[in-house]
């Protein structure tokens, strides 16, 4: 047994104290004339602050250190769970923590399936057992310009792929996130088209370095950074992670992800974090790091994130500007 | 001083510290360490909100005052619309040193490539002109009429500012939208007055000269 079973009830199922101020129910009712509206603005603005909580949790046991993590100094877990884009549950980047915090992760059940010898469901407590659970401190760098350093725990994707045995002829594993509309309140407006769907190259799919989290700083992963299992790909940009997977695809072809179909122009298949290739709405040369002071400067974007060593050799005669 | 002029006087300060508020409340939260995981990005976007809501609130003021026929309200106009060129600069300021620390050359390749800080950039310069001639001084030295014309310039302000919000969000536009649309009714005011009172000087006209039809042209004498 890898993960304490907790004793009594699961933290997913305790309500927590109301975190979050529902605005809109503050200003309902408050445009009268134009006028008021922009009193009603003048409000909202006053509302607003970022809410932060942190959750209960269960520790993780068993968890081995790895040589894939950085040794820089991890974001604190206030702000990895306070701070993130969850567009499921709100665009805006402190909601999530407050809207996710009843989200359901069991009974939960990952789907296999595709160009697979053996397709088959896959309850999640089998899944997190499929691999020692492993510490993983990876920078994050997210397409907006601004990065964590994250411990996540977790173990390679490439256990999972194994276990399904994919054909010869799958080039590409497809990811879904769950399609839950009942828990996650912006799945019933448009903002996206849902569910959530990601992917990766079978080569970049196997690399070591690319893993399946399920926890975070020795904890079971909280539901705000996609529990119970995110996909976590350090040389990407961050909405590359697809969270609360529930279909793992194997297919021959390039399969389509999210953020491509919303803005093709914007966010690439592959999306490598590249300084050298600007977002059409801002640069990627530098990045923001969370938890520095309000006066430091950026930090300089490293190419691939600064896994260039590790996975540089994946693209070698691509051209990363067409191929963003 | 009549009792009326004291009491404007009084709530022009009140007014003063309550617009200062939303600055004070970033300042106090910032030095407590309250702004969240980004603060460069919440004051980003909190100036940014208040720059356009304060323009809203001054473009308000004449709606407001007509409507309601309160014509003392003319006098707070001015120190609304400072305040949204103060929380612009701020915003403007906020990038121009914990966003970009004053490497220029980058921020003018941003300015040309990324159309929602041209659309940013051109909402502050609008705002210019019309902050240094706010004063009595300047009133004078253009001519009431001159000086009109040159402060139409913050209907195309507000319009950028809007644009420049609704450019920068990736996903979801509902809240640009809801200034956008605020911006649409206290314009489409104006043009709702322009033309009453077009409508009106005609029926004067008309009243004067009779023989002058709705139209403008003679009407047919009755044979």
């Amino acid at each position: 047994m890898l993960i304490k079973k907790p004793s009594d009830i699961p933290s997913s199922e305790i309500t927590p104290k109301p975190v979050y101020v529902n605005r809109r129910k503050f200003l309902a009712g408050a445009a009268a004339t134009s006028a008021a509206v922009a009193a009603g603005l003048y409000l909202r603005n006053a509302g607003s602050q970022p809410a932060a909580t942190v959750e209960a949790s269960t520790k993780l046991t068993g968890i081995v250190k790895s040589q894939y993590s950085t040794s820089e100094k991890p974001t604190s877990f206030k702000d990895i769970t306070n701070y993130n884009n969850y567009y499921e549950f709100s665009t805006d980047k402190y909601e999530p923590n407050g809207l996710s915090a009843n989200f359901r992760t069991r009974p939960w059940t990952v789907s296999i399936e595709g160009l697979v010898k053996k397709p088959k469901k896959l309850d999640i407590d089998t899944i997190t057992k499929l691999a020692p659970p492993e510490e993983r401190i990876y920078r994050h760098r997210c397409v907006e310009g601004w990065s964590m350093v994250i411990p996540w725990v977790g173990f390679p994707l490439s256990a999972l792929i194994k276990q399904a045995e994919p054909l010869g002829t799958a080039k590409f594993v497809a990811f879904e996130t769950i399609l839950a509309p009942d828990q996650m309140p912006n799945q019933k407006r448009g903002v996206l088209e849902w569910p959530y769907v990601e992917g990766l190259r079978m080569d970049e799919a196997m690399h070591p370095l690319t893993i399946l989290a399920v926890g975070l700083y020795d904890e079971v992963l909280p539901n705000v950074d996609g529990a119970p299992l995110r996909l976590v790909v350090p040389w990407k940009y961050g909405f590359k992670g697809i969270k609360a997977i529930v279909k793992v695809k194997f297919v021959d072809t390039m399969p389509p992800i999210t953020w491509n179909m919303m803005a093709p122009d914007e966010y690439g298949f592959y999306s490598n974090v590249n300084p050298n290739v600007n977002h059409p709405r801002w640069s990627q040369a530098a990045e923001r790091r969370i938890g520095d002071s309000i006066f430091s400067p950026k930090h300089a974007t490293l190419m691939f994130n600064g896994y260039g060593d590790q996975v540089a050799s994946l693209y070698s005669g691509m051209d990363l500007r067409k191929y963003y | 001083m009549p009792l009326r002029e004291k009491l404007i006087r009084a709530l022009k300060v009140l007014v003063f510290l309550l617009c200062l508020g939303p600055a004070d409340v970033l300042t106090w939260k910032a030095f407590h360490d309250l702004l969240g995981a980004n603060p460069v990005d919440v004051i980003t976007r909190a100036t940014g909100r208040w720059t356009l809501t304060f323009l809203l609130i001054t473009l308000s003021i004449t709606p407001l005052r007509r409507l309601f026929r309160l014509p003392w309200m003319i006098r707070f106009r001015r120190m609304l619309g400072l305040f949204a060129f103060f929380y612009g600069s701020l915003h403007l300021m906020t990038y121009v040193w914990l966003d970009k620390f004053f490497n220029v050359p980058e921020m003018l390749h941003d300015i040309a490539k990324r159309r929602f800080i041209t659309a940013g950039m051109t909402a502050w310069a609008l705002m210019l002109p019309l902050a240094l001639t706010s004063t009595a001084g300047w009133i004078r030295r253009l001519g009431g009429k001159r000086w009109q014309k040159l402060h139409y310039l913050i209907y195309l302000s507000a319009a950028a500012g809007v644009v420049h919000f609704i450019w920068l969000v990736k996903a979801d536009i509902r809240r640009p939208l809801t200034y956008g649309a605020v911006l649409t009714a206290l314009l489409a005011f104006r043009v709702l007055v322009w033309g009453m009172a077009k409508a009106r000087s005609r029926a004067a006209a008309q009243a004067a000269h009779p023989e002058i039809g709705s139209s403008g042209q003679l009407k047919k004498q009755p044979q």
